[in-house]
């Protein structure tokens, strides 16, 4: 141990503020890309799963409108033959 | 080597590749790093010119090499990306490009942090400063072309041509300190062979620039995979991930 006590430790020889400033940047900084990347992947996740439902979605209703439009199709067609 | 490498190339192996290694890397550099900063600030001898304030030089140092490595590493990336029409290539050039720039900052900081004590000024404009300076706007360049395009192919490419314009910037970088005069010292380090450093300050070093190094490539593999992911967003693979991940967090949240 460099220093006799902790108020030493944080003066640092008079240059605390300049090496705590330093640490203190690169470790914000580091932690703010860290969590930027977690929540970007997540994010990412999220608008596939979101882009993947709206297509399921529009898929879904193709298909009932075609079945909707071959059953009026036999019902007039009944009708004609009627 | 080639066949060994083969599977590799494929997204998927290397998306799952990726999420194995992320736990080991992460708690070796959570371990390498915290060792390192607590010699660096309690156990390392004081410089005998520039005291206590020399603790800076254990952050600093790492950040400015690492900033210049992981540009080099994007560099490369980017001439396979452009040669080989290699895709992964630059999902991996377009996660580098926002660690390089977190490093290159806080290089600047550091080192401005430690020119205030030492030389009296926060800023200089001089060739070591400027050039640093240089390379962070090359690299948030970068991270703007790859987000301007929506598609990725061609976001890729004008990034990928930016990149190796830039490399030019690496050479001044590192022999500004001997071609110029400049406040900025010479290199400590890198003296191959003999580190003009004593031992009780080498080993602190090492510990700081190995743990940074292991940080370095955790986070490049976070956002390694989250570019594999936005760049195969349509293949099946990827389809039943997500759902998978999504049923996942319905049960947790029931």
């Amino acid at each position: 141990m460099q220093f006799d006590s902790f108020s030493a430790f944080i003066d640092m020889g008079g240059y605390g503020f300049y090496v705590w400033l330093s640490y203190g940047v690169a470790v914000i900084l580091l932690l703010m890309l860290i969590i930027s990347s977690i929540t970007g992947h997540k994010h990412v996740i999220k608008n596939i799963a979101q882009r993947k439902q709206r297509e399921d979605k529009l898929r879904q209703v193709r298909k009932q409108r075609q079945k909707q439009d071959k059953d009026l199709k036999s019902d007039k067609h009944q009708e004609a033959v009627e | 080597m080639w066949k060994w490498l083969h599977p590799y190339a494929n997204p998927e192996v290397s998306y799952h590749f990726a999420g194995r290694i992320i736990p080991w890397l992460s708690v070796c550099a959570a371990l390498i790093l915290s060792i390192g900063f607590i010699w660096a600030l309690a156990f390392a001898p004081a410089d005998y010119q520039q005291g206590d304030s020399f603790r800076i030089f254990y952050i600093h140092v790492p950040a400015a090499s690492l900033s210049m490595g992981i540009y080099f590493g994007m560099a490369v990336a980017a001439f396979t990306s452009l040669v080989w029409q290699f895709k992964l290539a630059d999902a991996s050039a377009a996660a580098m490009a926002p660690v390089g720039a977190t490093f290159t900052a806080i290089a600047l900081i550091t080192g401005s942090a430690w020119g205030k004590p030492m030389w009296g000024t926060w800023w200089i404009w001089d060739a070591r400063l400027t050039s640093e300076l240089i390379l962070l706007f090359l690299y948030l360049g970068v991270m703007a072309l790859h987000n301007a395009f929506e598609d990725k192919n061609l976001a890729g490419k004008a990034a990928g041509i930016l990149t190796l314009v830039g490399v030019i910037n690496l050479p001044i970088i590192k022999y500004s300190v001997e071609w110029w005069n400049t406040l900025h010292q010479g290199s400590t380090v890198s003296k191959l062979g003999k580190p003009s450093m004593s031992i009780e300050m080498l080993w602190p070093f090492m510990f700081c620039f190995f743990g940074f190094v292991l940080l370095v490539s955790v986070i490049i593999c976070i956002r390694f995979r989250s570019e594999i992911l936005a760049r195969n967003s349509i293949r099946p693979w990827v389809r039943t991930l997500v759902s998978a991940h999504l049923t996942k967090e319905k049960t947790n949240a029931v």
